[in-house]
């Protein structure tokens, strides 16, 4: 790219900026970086630059170079949830491309700034993975690569495991507050030089000892609990410190990126509405028009038998914004709709809504038979059938699939089972059964963390089975 | 608010990692060669160095749902109706299916991109030719001329012109500037040769199989499968495999490759017909003073009763002329605990064959035993060559 295109983008970049503020739209400042395709993938691979070292990351990148290297898919742009956030660009990109990527990026990252599941989000993450880094490959080098790699094999296998509301226990918890303000003196390397009066901390040390002793029994309070990664980290009788802090920091990187598993559609819905709406503010040639008209009609076009997330969120904020906007006699009348309201609405939905809410609130029928969406399933083992149309069912369907982003709902019910420090887990059945081949290797992966004979209560064919796996063979009963 | 264009020139992580996938599927393909080994994908390469092959092992597994048994939401044209089929679920082995509406997550192990000859290493690490003999053949060398010196006269034809230039910018160096130019007789150079004497040794494969009625699709490929090995790991022993192709119900003929794997027909089966042939073939073309030899047999077991006697003297008849003489006994596909204990010609053999030590009777089941009959043919076992 030329340094005059680079001027370009950089006038782009203001105009868009200043757009966007108009709309109301209110990201946070963004640093555009414009990249050769295998730094594009790779951070698209990782999900955040920087990140610690691992076989799967390596393996999405090679898939995806792969793609793009054979013309079957771009991605056109990555964006990163900080503060200040971070967009890149691919250095092959059109002018007009780029353009409306940079708009649809600030949509994302207005997204990021606003919406409540990502107000605990944290916005220096990507120094956070770094650190991660450092401290994953000194690991590599104390203890092995290979040993490292298996250790992380096991852990990404329940990596979705973790409680989205994590935060409000870590809130709660008044031992860990204690911990903590017993720490905070500490918190500098040169801090202690600040109180070198021994008997002082020695008296907050004693303060805090008898709780400590208490804390030994709290675990099994707690249960059922729904963050299997916590709960291994904290008590397995196995691991050791090096492992339990691998796993903290997987926790980390998942309790990050968990608001935006949340809330994907949405997500992308309302980039896709702003990119569409400022580049129409913009001054297009006439030829950009039509290009830009092509690419929007590509991101949110519906695919055929699939569901097209960009497409879905897109035409559910439309639907707010004139539902709002012009209601029917209807929605005066049972609501109290005055309308002219589309704007407000959509900015409220975008703030406290996660994808969940958001299809059950604002899914409608009109919406469902305009989309034509519908259930399908299996049918005699052979041919995938639509089963079902009417719209509740379908809603239903699509909110079930979401919930705990599409992952069984799988709790540590016994740390302690037989009185034997087994582990106990328990999959929530709602109606669809695990993958027992993965669940099975999963759960031999959950035995290598807690080191002793672990179980999964689940229901196959309707009735309650659990899988036992002691280390050498699987069984059930 | 800024646009950036850094040096990323340096940054290698997915590059890095990319290897660490790679090694993992190295590892993983180190364990799976029993599935590998009778892969259609490489039995029927046709030529290709490289093939795609399913990994199971680089699966990341997670408690998941069942893709099957669950419900799934899809987005239609406006005109879907309940009752429509969208899609239909691919067989496992029947190659990719429709590739519609979510089947995907199905079907999402890895494949694996693997080189033959790499696998073929892998695979032949462990094998080796039990009773190799240096035949009579060594006496028949054969003479190759080896470019391998390098002198300051020669055939101008031989001339190195890359060393040549080389030399001329060296000396131009010496007597003050690197350059190239000015040539002289003492900058050139020419390749020489030796001729070296090269003793060869030769091995005939004799494949012999059964194609009467009983013989299905996966027997045959069953069969298909253990040659290719078999005729690779030859070639990488012996300097010219000849192969003699040999079909038979209740008689035998020779054949040629492609009639040998795909040709079916029908009626019984008289081992004898085949073991008679490959002995007079052995006979007129591979005197076992010069050859070694390899006959194979492949077979369901189903032997005429009354030709039993006749083909236990006839194989021990080859036994003696032979290095090694290995017959497969292919089950019905996924039967692997079924065997049949009367009639059947491989406990036959077993019991009533004068000269055991150079042959070996496998059975095989499932694609998986392939591998291990490989193995259990190749075996490592006495290599000493008996008096």
């Amino acid at each position: 790219m030329e340094d005059r295109e680079i001027k370009e983008l950089e006038k782009a970049v203001e105009q868009i900026w200043e757009v966007a503020l108009r709309f109301g739209l209110d990201p946070y400042p963004t640093n555009f970086e414009i990249v050769p395709a295998t730094v594009m993938y790779e951070v698209g691979s990782y999900a955040l630059p920087g990140r610690y070292s691992h076989w799967t990351f390596g393996k999405a990148y090679h898939r995806m170079k792969t793609m793009y290297d054979f013309g079957l898919s771009k991605i056109y742009e990555v964006v990163i949830n900080t503060n200040p956030a971070y967009g890149f660009l691919l250095e092959t990109n059109s002018p007009i491309q780029n353009k409306m990527v940079i708009a649809h990026v600030l949509g994302h990252v207005d997204f990021f700034k606003n919406n409540t599941y990502f107000s605990k989000t944290n916005r220096r993450m990507v120094e956070s993975v770094s650190t991660h880094a450092q401290r994953m490959m000194e690991y590599e080098f104390k203890h092995g690569r290979k040993t490292v790699e298996r250790f992380l094999d096991s852990v990404l296998a329940i990596e979705e495991h973790i409680d989205p509301y994590f935060f409000i226990k870590r809130e709660i918890s008044v031992d860990e507050a204690k911990r903590r303000a017993e720490l905070r003196p500490r918190d500098g390397r040169y801090d202690d030089l600040w109180h070198l009066d021994k008997a002082e901390r020695e008296a907050r040390a004693a303060a805090a000892s008898p709780a400590s002793t208490e804390e030994k029994e709290r675990p099994r309070e707690r249960l059922p609990e729904k963050d299997l990664l916590f709960y291994i980290m904290k008590n397995s009788p196995s691991l050791a410190p090096w492992q339990r802090d691998a796993i903290a920091m997987v926790h980390e990187e998942m309790e990050y990126f968990v608001p935006q598993m949340q809330t994907k559609i949405m997500n992308e819905g309302w980039a896709s509405i702003w990119h569409a709406r400022i580049m129409r503010e913009l001054d297009l040639s006439d030829n950009e028009h039509i290009e830009f008209a092509n690419l929007h009609s590509g991101v949110v076009s519906p695919q055929k038998g699939q569901l097209n997330p960009y497409y879905l969120g897109y035409k559910i904020f439309e639907d707010i914004e004139r539902r709002w906007n012009e209601p029917s006699q209807e929605e005066t009348e049972k609501f109290g709709r005055v309308g002219n309201e589309g704007r407000e609405k959509m900015f409220e939905v975008r703030e406290l809504e996660n994808d969940v809410s958001f299809l059950r609130n604002y899914l409608t029928e009109e919406l469902c038979e305009e989309l034509d969406l519908f259930v399908f399933e299996l049918v005699e083992e052979e041919e995938w059938t639509i089963t079902e149309k009417r719209w509740e069912k379908v809603r239903d369907q699509l909110v079930s699939n979401m919930t705990n982003f599409g992952f069984p709902y799988l709790e540590v019910v016994d740390g302690d089972y037989n009185g034997n420090r087994e582990l106990y887990l328990k999959h929530r059945y709602e109606g669809t059964e695990l993958d027992l081949r993965y669940g099975r290797k999963a759960l031999e992966h959950v035995h290598m963390l807690w080191g002793r004979p672990v179980h999964l209560e689940t229901v196959i064919d309707e009735e309650t089975t659990v899988l036992h796996f002691n280390g050498d063979e699987h069984a059930e009963d | 608010m800024s646009i950036q264009r850094n040096d990323w020139s340096l940054q290698r992580k997915g590059i890095i990692d990319q290897e660490r996938h790679k090694d993992r599927v190295k590892e993983a393909i180190r364990k799976n060669l029993g599935s590998i080994v009778s892969n259609e994908a490489i039995i029927l390469s046709d030529g290709k160095r490289t093939v795609k092959v399913p990994i199971r092992a680089l699966d990341e597994y997670k408690f998941r749902f069942n893709h099957q048994k669950g419900k799934h939401v899809g987005q239609g044209d406006g005109k879907t109706r309940v009752g429509d089929v969208i899609a239909r679920e691919s067989r496992p082995g029947s190659g990719s299916g429709s590739g519609q509406a979510g089947q995907d997550a199905g079907a999402d192990y890895y494949e694996a991109e693997v080189n033959i000859d790499e696998i073929a290493a892998l695979i032949f690490e462990d094998l080796q030719l039990p009773y190799l003999q240096e035949k009579a053949k060594k006496a028949v060398q054969s003479r190759k001329t080896q470019f391998n010196e390098i002198r300051r006269t020669g055939v101008i034809a031989n001339l190195d012109k890359r060393r040549m230039i080389l030399e001329n910018i060296r000396r131009n160096a010496r007597e003050g500037k690197a350059r190239f130019g000015d040539i002289k007789k003492e900058d050139l150079r020419f390749k020489t040769w030796e001729e070296v004497m090269r003793y060869e040794s030769n091995a005939v494969v004799i494949a012999m199989i059964d194609v009467s009625g009983s013989m299905g699709e996966f027997k045959k490929y069953i069969a298909r499968s253990f040659y290719f090995w078999m005729v690779r790991f030859l070639r990488t022993k012996y300097d010219n495999v000849d192969i003699v192709f040999i079909s038979h119900h209740t008689e035998a003929k020779e054949v040629t490759e492609e009639q040998f794997f795909t040709q079916g027909e029908s009626g019984g089966t008289v081992v004898s017909s085949a073991y008679q042939l490959a002995l007079d073939i052995i006979k007129q073309r591979y005197r076992p003073a010069d050859w070694n030899i390899y006959p194979f047999h492949f077979s369901d077991g189903d032997n005429y009763y009354s030709d039993n006697e006749e083909a236990v003297k006839l194989a021990d008849e080859l036994i003696a002329t032979c290095n090694l003489f290995g017959y497969g006994e292919i089950g019905e596909e996924g039967s692997s605990s079924y065997r049949r204990s009367s009639g059947a010609l491989l406990s036959i053999f077993s019991d009533r064959l004068q000269n055991k030590d150079r042959f070996v009777g496998v059975r095989i089941d499932d694609k998986e035993d392939v591998y291990p009959a490989l193995k259990q043919f190749f075996g490592r076992r006495g290599v000493e060559t008996p008096a």
